[in-house]
């Protein structure tokens, strides 16, 4: 009798394989053979329409560590995703804080999270459109708001005069990377505000509650409870929004001249493979070097963060 | 009520708070509503200063924009098919895998499971250029196959899934149905996906807007402009045919984002839900 039934349940478990098939072929057809086909074609000098290539072994990589175009991209990258994601998440913790205190007693708090969560979901390139639109030269709205209202030129010498001028935003470096961070923040943060009021959620009230019976006040219980309670949320937070921000594409791609002007200085990882894979010469084999770089950076990047928190709560736990 | 904050001095820090609240929603706002406004005035009114009063220019501007060879409507219904499609052969096939992983015990199940966590860490960069040449290989650029088959292996969507299986189901539903001779199938498709619809509904949800804003696979992908999706369509709009019709440029952004702040209204409350809930279960 036992052993009929586990000869039925074997069978019955059988089924999994037909549930678990579509996935298994898709990943393995459009995912896991395209990822070992990339570190391939990485080896290779696959360019432009030739179908066929030779090995080249690790030309390719050496190309990368020496290329200063790579290197550049990657500090752009790494510039803009920390213009963002430092007010991203400072602004996003008090306001999740703010939000998640009851004795505030705050008026209108699911239509504020629901407006500032609403740029999340935008297309990101219209979302890159419309910031070309307003960040235009000469006479975009930005502009327009500056000079009617703010009566802010742009103060330039030209033959040897002083004119007052439009803000021409996308030709200077710190304002370019500026808007994209701003995008960033703006399509972002109320994301984290979301996440981190569920973090706060989940703590525990009888916390709170002998914190308060001990005497803590909303400060001290905001220092000593919430903060070190929500660190798991915001190591997933950074951790995430790094390997994302990584990918930043479509805003710096469309922003300005899909080459990531100005000077080349809000070009990101992403489009710099796009640059060098779909534009010019279409050097396949050296984009999937790039694609390698970045994840490899990606990762040194996690470590490091992983690494770093660790180090910091130690102490606390041992105590 | 108002005694009470009084008396805990709040009534400032009460004030300041609602004064950052309306600031950072006008900052989500202004552009959207700005976006809006120019779509509807013509490009002196718009060259002319801003304003907060729509204009009534809006035929004139879908005329300037699809005079140019700008085909907007062809590109929302490539848009929409494209979402519904990848909408429902992901959100299905999701959850028969993540059925399958959670109620069958089979070899490579455990293999498998891990697999699905390893792969929702990996960028997609990594395997885009092997994925294009593959794509070309088989000579489908410029085609819809790769840009929706890829949704059947979705990581995330599983993941989700099956956490929210073992969170409801029960296994004597199951049993139930198979003593009264129910097949495997029919049990999945009549019993199982009618307990899941809350969480198929929130996938559903970011699964269409996640596929309506997609950009670059089609990009790359897709050649033919009778082929184009809206986000492509809008990225044409850089070109210089539209340079001085400003108000073309707003209305053609308008038309991604609309159908999407629409969509929004109504469901923000599950899109928010469904945020918290994929949080806290990490």
């Amino acid at each position: 009798m036992a052993q009929k039934n586990i000869g039925a349940e074997t069978r019955i478990n059988r089924w999994g394989y037909f549930f678990v098939f579509p996935f298994v072929l898709v990943y393995v057809l459009f995912s896991l053979y395209p990822t070992l086909y990339t570190f391939m074609i990485a080896f290779t000098d696959l360019k432009g329409l030739k179908q066929t290539y030779n090995f080249v072994g690790w030309a390719n990589f050496i190309r990368l560590v020496q290329d200063q175009y790579f290197w550049g991209a990657v500090f752009n990258t790494f510039i803009m995703w920390g213009w963002n994601f430092v007010p991203q998440l400072g602004v996003a913790l008090i306001l999740a804080i703010w939000l998640s205190d009851i004795r505030l007693r705050l008026k209108g708090k699911g239509i504020f999270r629901a407006i500032i969560y609403m740029p999340n979901l935008l297309t990101a390139a219209s979302v890159a459109m419309l910031f070309r639109s307003l960040f235009a030269y000469p006479i975009g709205p930005v502009n327009q708001f500056l000079q009617n209202y703010l009566g802010m030129y742009d103060v330039v010498v030209r033959d040897g005069a002083t004119i007052n001028e439009a803000f021409q935003f996308f030709r200077d470096v710190t304002m370019s990377r500026g808007i994209v961070a701003f995008i960033q923040w703006w399509m972002w943060y109320g994301q984290t505000v979301i996440l981190l009021m569920a973090g706060i959620t989940s703590i525990s009230n009888s916390l709170y509650e002998s914190a308060v019976v001990d005497g803590a006040n909303s400060w001290q219980t905001t220092w000593y409870i919430t903060l070190p309670m929500l660190r798991p949320m915001m190591l997933f937070i950074l951790v995430t929004s790094m390997i994302g921000g990584m990918q930043m594409l479509e805003i710096p791609f469309l922003l300005t001249d899909m080459r990531g002007g100005p000077d080349f200085k809000i070009r990101t990882t992403s489009v710099y493979l796009y640059n060098m894979a779909f534009q010019g010469v279409n050097d396949y084999a050296y984009a999937a070097a790039i694609s390698i770089g970045m994840f490899l950076i990606t990762i040194v990047f996690a470590l490091i963060i992983y690494f770093f928190m660790q180090d910091r709560t130690e102490p606390k736990s041992a105590k | 009520m108002m005694k009470g904050i009084n008396k805990d001095g709040l009534l400032f820090k009460h004030t300041f708070i609602h004064i950052i609240m309306i600031f950072l929603g006008l900052v989500a706002i202004v552009p959207i509503y700005i976006l809006l406004i120019n779509a509807t005035r013509s490009t002196e009114q718009i060259n002319s200063g801003i304003s907060l009063i729509p204009g009534m220019n809006v035929a004139y501007n879908w005329r300037a924009l699809t005079s140019r060879g700008f085909q907007i409507t062809q590109g929302f219904f490539n848009s929409l098919y494209l979402a519904v499609l990848m909408t429902v052969l992901g959100v299905y096939f999701s959850s028969m895998t993540a059925y399958g992983l959670h109620v069958y015990k089979f070899r490579g199940r455990n293999f498998l499971w891990g697999l699905i966590l390893l792969v929702m860490m990996l960028p997609p960069t990594l395997s885009f250029i092997g994925f294009y040449q593959f794509v070309a290989r088989l000579h489908m650029l410029d085609n819809y196959i790769p840009i929706v088959v890829p949704v059947i292996a979705g990581a995330g969507t599983v993941l989700f899934l099956r956490q929210y299986l073992s969170s409801i189901l029960q296994m004597d539903l199951i049993d139930a149905a198979r003593i009264d001779g129910a097949g495997e199938f029919h049990i999945f498709n009549m019993i199982i996906l009618p307990i899941m619809t809350p969480a198929l509904a929130v996938q559903a949800i970011f699964s269409f807007v996640g596929s309506w804003n997609n950009f670059f696979t089609p990009f790359v992908l897709i050649s033919s402009t009778k082929k184009y999706t809206l986000p492509m369509l809008v990225q044409m709009l850089r070109g210089d045919i539209y340079r001085t019709e400003y108000g073309g440029i707003y209305l053609g952004i308008a038309v991604s984002i609309v159908p999407i702040l629409l969509f929004y209204a109504f469901m923000s409350k599950y899109i928010i839900s469904g945020i918290m809930m994929g949080s806290i279960k990490e």
